[in-house]
């Protein structure tokens, strides 16, 4: 037994010796505040905590997707991690179709992804999220050869009144928002049922009415991010091009009301009109925060 | 005698059309796709969710995914130089355009040179989104809602690109990003032609979105013109 063991632990320092070592030109640092991360040190760490989900080559077939020797094949995660050799991200403040900034990255291994298996990272230190953010880099040419792009302007918060969280009522109707969110922002529209992610997996759109985070953050200025700068590689796109800065705003503050379970000073505004008090109180909650039990 | 205006435009614009193409004459390829075997029926499409849309075929539409013509021809096969012709640096100035009305793209299949400028148009009275799902290219999804101007796009790297939309899982649509201006794309009977091709060797490939591609080697000397046909295997499901 005690060889037997010893020849695991053997097995295990080779693997890790023969790990595919980034050479110089595939070094890569991320620059988050006054932080510099360096790849060689982040790949120590993802090789730690990451890449049980997101594989070996952090194409996001880690054991806990693709476990070994499952048959039938029975994925212990519901959604697939993310891919970091096709380069693509959902959570960015850059224009659709471009890299996310550092930042971008580093904000989501601060929050974590809800609603999925992703955790919070709070735990490790800045310095080695930062290191984390580096490695990841590696993995994509794109890193290489492609810069983040412009990062979406944000302007001020205009006044929350009435008349803007009517007029955010009437653009979610233009825009055809509840086409996948449904009109009371149940996750329930008509499309919610066929949508796919771009690896052809299911995806739901968010239910607005059962959680108060989003995929990309919980503030009002991550919800005007989220629907300007779409989420890349789902079905989310992106509004930058069709939707004024004003009216993203008052877009925000009517999505605020949809989240009857969070308490919000729109909500609360909306609640004191005679109008957004009937529909408050004509919304019943229904569905999860996965979506689960769409009708198909 | 009342058409005569109408005449002398469509006149000009194919004199225009001639002057345009006649710089490097030479040699073309031309010649037909067909298929063999039995096509995938093709299912009309349910529209009921999206009635504005539903309103625009007088009897439903149905899948693109296999399109043919009398005579065994094979519609929609983008024929294009894929070795032999040099690549252009400079993309031809004119835009190409796909059109979303009646919750279908138009065309289905939309080739263009890398970097040249892509117009999406909105012809309908809801809204759409434009999605791409580039695995070479940088992967973009657009929301365009009625009455928003057309925008522009392009590619930066030549690529087969399925597109799709979320909002209608029934719209699809494959632009072909090539490297020259030296494509085609197989017409309702299966026909194409190649023109302008000066002296060489040159490798012609055609792709279609379900059966995949074909090449085949072709050598053009002085302004001959040679005469190629593809025959792809289809499958019945």
């Amino acid at each position: 037994m005690r060889t037997l063991r010893f020849f695991k632990y053997f097995l295990v320092v080779v693997a890790v010796l023969s790990l595919p070592s980034p050479s110089p030109a595939q070094q890569m640092e991320s620059h988050i505040g006054k932080l510099t991360g360096h790849s060689e040190s982040g790949k120590q760490l993802f090789y730690r905590y990451c890449w049980g989900c997101h594989g070996f080559r952090g194409d996001g077939n880690g054991e806990n997707w693709l476990p070994t020797g499952s048959y039938p094949y029975m994925p212990y995660l519901n959604i697939q991690p993310r891919n970091f050799v096709a380069g693509t991200f959902k959570c960015r403040s850059t224009q659709t179709g471009s890299l996310p900034t550092d930042q971008d990255l580093y904000n989501t291994l601060v929050r974590g992804v809800v609603n999925s298996n992703m955790p919070s990272w709070i735990t490790l230190t800045a310095q080695n999220r930062a290191d984390l953010i580096a490695f990841i880099k590696t993995f994509s040419a794109r890193w290489k050869n492609d810069k983040p792009g412009d990062p979406i302007n944000v302007p001020a918060e205009p006044k929350l009144t009435a008349e803007s969280i009517k007029h955010g009522q009437e653009l979610f109707q233009k825009l055809e928002c509840w086409k996948c969110h449904g009109q009371e922002g149940f996750g329930d529209g008509p499309s919610a049922s066929t949508l796919t992610d771009s690896n052809d997996q299911p995806i739901r759109p968010y239910n607005f009415a059962v959680g108060s985070r989003f995929k990309c953050g919980a503030t009002n200025q991550d919800l005007y991010k989220i629907f300007m700068t779409g989420l890349d590689g789902t079905p989310m796109p992106s509004f930058a091009d069709v939707i004024k800065p004003d009216d993203a705003w008052d877009l925000v503050h009517f999505l605020r009301t949809l989240q009857v379970t969070h308490k919000s000073p729109e909500l609360t505004l909306w609640g004191s009109t005679k109008e957004g008090a009937a529909q408050i109180a004509s919304r019943k909650v229904s569905g999860t925060p996965t979506g689960s039990g769409i009708k198909q | 005698m009342k058409t005569k205006p109408g005449y002398a435009a469509v006149l000009a614009v194919l004199a225009a059309s001639t002057i345009a193409f006649a710089g490097p004459s030479g040699g073309s390829i031309s010649g037909k796709v067909t298929y063999e075997g039995t096509p995938a029926r093709q299912k009309p499409i349910d529209m009921s969710k999206e009635p504005g849309c539903a309103a625009q075929h007088a009897t439903p539409i149905t899948t693109e995914t296999v399109v043919v013509g009398p005579g065994n021809a094979l519609v929609n096969v983008v024929v294009y130089i894929s070795a032999g012709a040099p690549d252009e640096s400079t993309p031809p100035a004119q835009a190409v355009t796909i059109v979303q009305k009646g919750c279908q793209y138009l065309p289905h299949v939309v080739p263009m040179v890398v970097n040249q400028e892509l117009k999406v148009v909105n012809d309908d009275a809801n809204s759409h989104n434009i999605h791409p799902l580039a695995k070479i290219n940088n992967e973009w999804n657009k929301s365009q809602p009625p009455g928003t101007p057309p925008f522009s796009e392009k590619f930066g790297k030549p690529e087969f690109i399925p597109v799709k939309c979320n909002i209608h899982p029934w719209m699809h649509s494959s632009f072909a990003v090539l490297k020259n201006s030296h494509y085609a794309v197989s017409g309702g009977d299966g026909g194409f032609t190649l023109p302008n091709l000066p002296p060489g060797k040159y490798t012609v490939t055609a792709w279609h979105e379900s059966y995949g591609d074909q090449t085949q080697d072709v050598t053009i000397s002085g302004n001959e013109t040679k005469t190629i046909s593809f025959v792809f295997k289809a499958k019945p499901y």
